[in-house]
């Protein structure tokens, strides 16, 4: 069984010098169910239009069954795609829909129709051949195009999207037809998603992609309860992600608390990110044999479970879920069990970057000149820049900052925000910050002279 | 009654007076003999009149013929245009459709000089050369449109279903595009049919299309017979549209 039918080897493609996938590689088993996870233009629709053939990737290639797909055209390619807003064609009818492929192919009449009708069951739509495909709702329109698809018997289904433009009651029930089919069927499906929920579900294996690189591949549980970075553990399911240290094996601060957890190989005080799912934080009315203690915030019923903010003595907020509501107001014992903490390295621990000296007390980098505490450095010298998170001041008008940027990511961590800001320049900086900003906000960068550490470049590197 | 439903009163009374009354003076005119009493002479005399019924004839085979070339030249150049792989840009688009910021009298008498200064003989090839002249961007607009904006997902099916770059144009591009053609056929078939300048000026008279005769019958006070042969113009440009107006419920905005 471990024959990969579709191979990825370092795919890259650019849009206009915007780079959308870096080296992607990925193996794919025969039969398997695989989705592309991502937020709208991590490149997950960029891969899937590239295994199709309607793109052509720059660098890198896609095998099938070991062959090179390179020079094989859409039309030659035994694939098949289900396309977002399904793309039937208008004049044709469900049953010529439908029978395209097979009469491209010459398939004998009798054998369309035998296909067409068996395809027709399969999707639940028997009476609908005469139909004109206009008159379809959507999810009757769905179903045409798998089936569409479906019947050309492909050895990967592509699905972009499918369920997007569906109600959400809609889109669970062929969610679970989906998944059926593709049990009955045994064909390779590649489903490209930006719902999270619906990959946990339907997939044997989520890949998680973010700016056109692969974050996480995993089954879905892997993806879910051992996530490597704090990215993916945002991205999937609720979460607290918090700062913490990894005191030593199998023991980790965070939150001001010292917690037994199963991690290990991380050295010893190393910074790390903790991540702990919301229902895996336990909630009691009493204080005592509990690990730490709060204030109960606020209380929302979220169908099964209350879905509590509970501010930590220590100043963290946290949210927990549970079957029972606790009082607003009230005081409440919290402990945290050793497997549920998900300790992860640290993507970096400063912002660091490449700069040039533009006299003894200034520096330019980030594609700005900075203020800096004169050093043993002259003009012109190229040094390495560091700044902590939290010394990144960011300031409502833009004209405020030594330069500005915009913020593209932000990631709440119990007691502060942790922005991506990207720059004029096109870098990223980092800031820790209490102050709440929205996704896009254009903001000044400020950094104090002391705050900025330079060290001489050493080596060519 | 809203006060919304006023605005509309100025174009009611537009069209009352500049497309109701001259259709109702036409088959008033038609119906009448020269004192004025009821008659079906007219219009029967047309079906005797056989000077009249084959310049009619040849009318609708010059339109016809017209059309085909406006269709054949026409087609191509909208899907050029309208592909992006080409890289045409506005400004290539903008001069298809220039020529008709020019007044189609004026390109008309500047390509009777330039045939004659050429030393071409004035007939029905010059003629032809003319109408296409003066139609073809009719043709081209509403069918560049349509391939504008149709959804490339459409001809990314069918590659995906297995069509070669051929098979996807006649299976799914054309069959698409065809309100576009329709709109672009109705366009220029209609005006063919009832121009007499362009006769005139490219081939100095020589040839008779209908809307000339029309003219002539005005011009010389016969208004009856004139309106009557309107009137037969008139509904055979109407059946077209019927006959081609049956597939134009998709949108096509093709008017420039």
């Amino acid at each position: 069984m471990d024959k990969f039918i579709i191979e990825l080897k370092h795919l890259s493609k650019s849009f206009d010098d915007k780079k959308v996938l870096e080296d992607i590689n990925l193996q794919i088993r025969q039969g398997e169910f695989v989705t592309l996870l991502g937020p709208s233009g991590c490149g997950k629709t960029t891969i899937l239009r590239l295994i199709a053939g309607f793109l052509k990737p720059d660098d890198g290639s896609i095998l099938l069954e070991g062959k090179d797909l390179s020079d094989v055209p859409p039309y030659k390619r035994p694939l098949n795609t289900v396309f977002q807003r399904y793309a039937l064609f208008p004049h044709l009818d469900v049953y010529d829909n439908i029978a395209f492929g097979l009469k491209l192919q010459k398939v004998p009449g009798e054998e369309i129709e035998k296909r067409v009708r068996k395809v027709l069951k399969l999707v639940s739509m028997s009476d609908y051949e005469e139909r004109d495909v206009e008159s379809l709702s959507g999810g009757q329109q769905q179903r045409v195009a798998i089936a569409r698809a479906l019947v050309n018997r492909p050895k990967v289904l592509l699905l972009d999207e499918p369920l997007a433009a569906l109600d959400l009651k809609m889109r669970k029930d062929m969610q679970i037809e989906l998944k059926e089919m593709h049990d009955k069927l045994g064909i390779t499906f590649i489903y490209v998603t930006h719902d999270q929920e619906e990959a946990l579900t339907l997939s044997d294996t989520v890949i998680v992609l973010k700016e056109g690189k692969i974050q996480q591949t995993g089954t879905p549980a892997d993806i879910y309860n051992e996530p490597v970075n704090s990215f993916v553990a945002d991205f999937i399911g609720d979460s607290n992600i918090l700062n913490g240290i990894m005191v030593r094996d199998r023991r980790v601060k965070f939150l001001y608390h010292e917690f037994d957890c199963v991690d290990e190989g991380f050295g010893e005080n190393v910074p790390v990110d903790v991540v702990v799912r919301p229902e895996d934080i336990y909630i009691m009315n009493r204080t005592e044999g509990s690990q730490f203690t709060g204030v109960v915030k606020s209380c929302t019923f979220k169908g099964v479970h209350y879905e509590m903010f509970v501010m930590t003595d220590e100043g963290y907020e946290l949210m927990v879920q549970d079957y029972n509501a606790f009082e607003i107001g009230s005081t409440v014992g919290l402990i945290i069990k050793p497997q549920d903490i998900q300790v992860m390295k640290k993507e970096r621990v400063c912002n660091s970057y490449r700069g040039v000296m533009k006299g003894a007390d200034r520096v330019e980098f980030l594609g700005a000149e900075f203020e800096c505490v004169p050093g043993d450095f002259k003009e012109g010298d190229p040094v390495e820049v560091e700044v902590d998170f939290r010394k990144v001041d960011l300031m409502d008008d833009k004209e405020d900052g030594c330069t500005y940027g915009t913020v593209a990511s932000i990631l709440y961590k119990g007691n502060h925000y942790f922005l991506r800001v990207k720059t004029e320049s096109g870098e990223d900086i980092y800031s820790h910050t209490q102050d709440v900003w929205d996704k896009y906000d254009t903001v000044g960068i400020k950094i104090l002279p002391q705050d900025i550490r330079i060290k001489k470049l050493t080596g060519d590197e | 009654m809203s006060k919304r439903s006023t605005w509309v009163l100025p174009y009611a009374i537009f069209l009352a007076v500049f497309v109701v009354l001259p259709l109702v003076l036409i088959a008033v005119y038609a119906f009448q003999d020269n004192s004025g009493h009821f008659t079906l002479g007219n219009v029967l005399r047309f079906f005797s009149d056989s000077d009249a019924v084959s310049t009619f004839a040849l009318s609708l085979e010059v339109a016809i013929e017209t059309t085909l070339l406006c269709l054949l030249l026409g087609y191509p150049a909208a899907w050029i245009l309208a592909n992006k792989k080409f890289g045409f840009t506005t400004v290539t688009i903008v001069m298809f459709i220039m020529p008709m910021w020019v007044n189609a009298l004026l390109r008309t008498l500047a390509t009777a000089e330039l045939f004659s200064i050429l030393g071409f003989t004035l007939g029905k090839g010059t003629l032809l050369f003319g109408m296409v002249y003066d139609f073809l961007p009719f043709m081209i607009y509403p069918i560049y449109n349509m391939l504008l904006k149709m959804d490339t997902s459409y001809s990314e099916a069918a590659e995906d279903l297995g069509a070669t770059p051929v098979q996807v144009f006649l299976k799914v591009t054309f069959p698409l595009s065809l309100p576009g053609v329709y709109s672009g056929i109705l366009m220029v078939f209609m005006p063919t049919m009832s121009t007499f300048a362009i006769s005139e000026f490219l081939t100095n008279g020589k040839i008779k299309l209908f809307g000339t005769i029309i003219q002539e019958n005005i011009n010389s006070s016969m208004w009856n017979y004139g309106a009557a042969l309107s009137l037969v113009m008139l509904v055979l440009i109407g059946l077209t549209s019927l006959v081609t107006g049956g597939s134009r419920d998709t949108n096509v905005g093709g008017v420039v």
